[in-house]
């Protein structure tokens, strides 16, 4: 069962049963909706956008544990980076639940490294960085892991 | 005298006299290869029939045998394999024309599946004889596949789908059925038994009811095709759909069952090789039923595998798998329930083998997960059926399914991940 505690860390329990940042934060300026149709995830993203800079990020919607507990690890994370960081971040996380990059530098979001060994997962895991991509594209259509 | 007066029945279970014929079904396991592997490192549990089942190796070895030995293309080889792998592909034809009990083997047309089945009759029947204003009846717990077809016909004719309303049970609303029959119903296209639930729906009283007013009615029959007899005469269905995959026979095959006199009116389905009799460019003259649906050459070694299929259903036989499926539905369903926290999806009074669930806390996509590394196999997710799921106010489910070769032991199993799942979620 090594690789169930791989998957199912404490950090991402706690980020289940507790999201932070879920809600819409008052001054949010974008927004996307993300949609994972092989389990029915849904969420929305909101981000507060300033002088390319996201002041503050938040979501709503309904999820398993990884794709919750992403969404809440990905709020935490991008509080006051640039689009650039954001979006090489986002680079980083994929690389890292594919099995392609390191779990090193990447803060909080290495609970996630686990989801490597489960590629029916990724998609769980992505949900939440694909809808932000979209968020800061500005693009209001909802996004699919398909 | 009686085992019970002697052994006390705990915590209500049934007594295990009633748990199937543990050895019919150890003997049955040993025609499945598969159920030997392992998963994680633990022996696998497959629980997850509904989505396909396994081969028994009668079925392995007869796609086997004829590629090693008949290999031709069909219908038009003049030598000696030609008419070797003809004969075989009609054969096994015949073989699914008892299984259902059609009329002829004319009214047995191979597909790729269900879904084709479907398309098959939207696109063919529906798109000649809809037009716009003309009303088909499905329900609101069918599969996609007996949706979309549908639908897209709807956008090609005009014509507008009514929907049988489900009761918190997971049964249709018969009254309800009753009275969306007007003037425009032309057509009703239901489940035999719902791949969500495991419902059984009463479609013989639904196919009299619709037939009194001239309507005809196609079952989507994949999640019944492997659990219970079906006779398309007695049902007097006008179509019945179902795939290889989930009678223990291979995949990329099915039936379309469909009366001689509808098949005779309805225009092809596609154009190609062996469905036409003659083609000129002044004009083309089809083939007879059945060959007039079956465009291309066919899976040929599929249906030689389904007939297999079918064999080996008939030499196991239905009263025995119906006997065991439905005491290790009883048994699931009272040893899951019993754990705190969940809740059975589809309480129906007649149910296949077939047990949705929650739990409260955890998403299904989660317990499929934690179930896996356990070696349970089930599905998560909404089992393409969206509508359905909405009508329950979730957006998935945890579904356990049974097939002939399932045991008790896996049921124990099942529970025990269950029980796992909740120790790692902490609920």
């Amino acid at each position: 069962m090594n690789d169930l505690r791989e998957l199912y860390q404490e950090t991402i329990l706690d980020h289940y049963r507790q999201p932070r940042n879920f809600s819409r934060p008052a001054h949010a300026n974008c927004m996307a909706s993300g949609h994972n149709p092989l389990c029915g995830d849904q969420l929305k993203l909101y981000l507060q956008l300033e002088d390319g800079i996201i002041r503050n990020a938040g979501f709503e919607g309904s999820g398993c544990a990884i794709s919750t507990a992403s969404a809440s690890l990905l709020t935490e994370a991008i509080k006051g980076k640039s689009k650039a960081q954001a979006l090489d971040l986002m680079s980083r996380f994929q690389d890292m639940v594919t099995g392609h990059g390191t779990s090193a530098d990447m803060g909080k979001l290495a609970a996630l490294a686990g989801v490597c060994e489960f590629p029916q997962r990724v998609k769980c895991a992505t949900l939440a960085w694909h809808t932000m991509k979209a968020a800061l594209e500005d693009v209001h259509e909802a996004v699919t892991t398909e | 005298m009686s085992r019970s007066e002697h052994e006390p029945v705990r915590n209500h279970m049934p007594p295990a006299e009633l748990i199937g014929d543990d050895f019919l079904v150890s003997l049955w396991r040993n025609d499945f290869p598969i159920l030997q592997v392992t998963v994680h490192g633990v022996p696998l549990a497959y629980l997850d029939n509904a989505a396909t089942t396994q081969k028994p190796l009668n079925v392995i070895d007869a796609e086997n045998h004829y590629y090693r030995n008949n290999n031709a293309n069909v219908h038009r080889g003049i030598h000696a394999l030609s008419q070797r792998a003809t004969d075989a592909f009609e054969a096994a034809r015949v073989k699914v024309q008892h299984l259902v009990n059609a009329a002829s083997a004319n009214e047995i047309i191979f597909v790729r599946g269900t879904t084709e089945a479907i398309n098959l009759v939207a696109q063919s029947y529906g798109r000649s004889f809809f037009k716009a204003g003309d009303e088909i009846i499905v329900s609101g717990m069918e599969h996609h596949s007996n949706i979309v077809p549908w639908q897209i016909l709807c956008e090609q004719t005009g014509a507008v789908l009514r929907i049988i309303p489900v009761n918190h049970s997971g049964e249709l609303e018969f009254e309800a059925y009753n009275r969306l029959f007007n003037q425009h119903t032309r057509l009703v296209a239901v489940t035999h038994v719902s791949n969500a639930l495991g419902t059984v729906n009463p479609v013989r009283a639904m196919i009299d009811l619709a037939h009194i007013r001239g309507v005809p009615v196609l079952l989507d029959g994949a999640q019944a095709i492997a659990h219970m007899p079906v006779d398309v005469q007695g049902l007097d269905c006008d179509f019945y759909a179902f795939s290889g995959h989930k009678l223990y026979g291979p995949t990329g095959i099915g039936v379309l069952y469909a009366k001689s006199a509808l098949l005779d009116i309805m225009p092809p389905y596609q154009g190609g090789g062996d469905m036409i009799r003659s083609v000129s460019f002044d004009g083309t003259v089809y083939n007879s039923i059945p060959y007039k649906f079956e465009a291309g050459t066919p899976n040929i070694a599929g249906a030689i595998g389904l007939g297999a299929a079918v064999d080996y259903l008939s030499n196991v036989g239905f009263d025995k798998v119906i006997r065991h499926e439905q005491a290790l539905l009883s048994y699931a369903t009272q040893s899951v329930m019993r754990v705190p926290g969940v809740r059975i999806i589809g309480n129906a009074l007649e149910k296949t083998g077939i047990l949705s669930f929650v739990l409260e806390g955890v998403h299904p996509h989660d317990i499929g997960s934690i179930l896996d590394l356990q070696g349970v196999a089930i599905r998560a997710g909404h089992h393409c059926a969206m509508p359905l799921m909405k009508h329950f106010g979730l957006s998935a489910t945890a579904r356990a399914s049974f097939g002939l070769y399932n045991t008790k032991d896996e049921v124990d199993k099942l529970v025990a991940a269950i029980f796992h799942v909740k120790e790692v979620f902490g609920v």
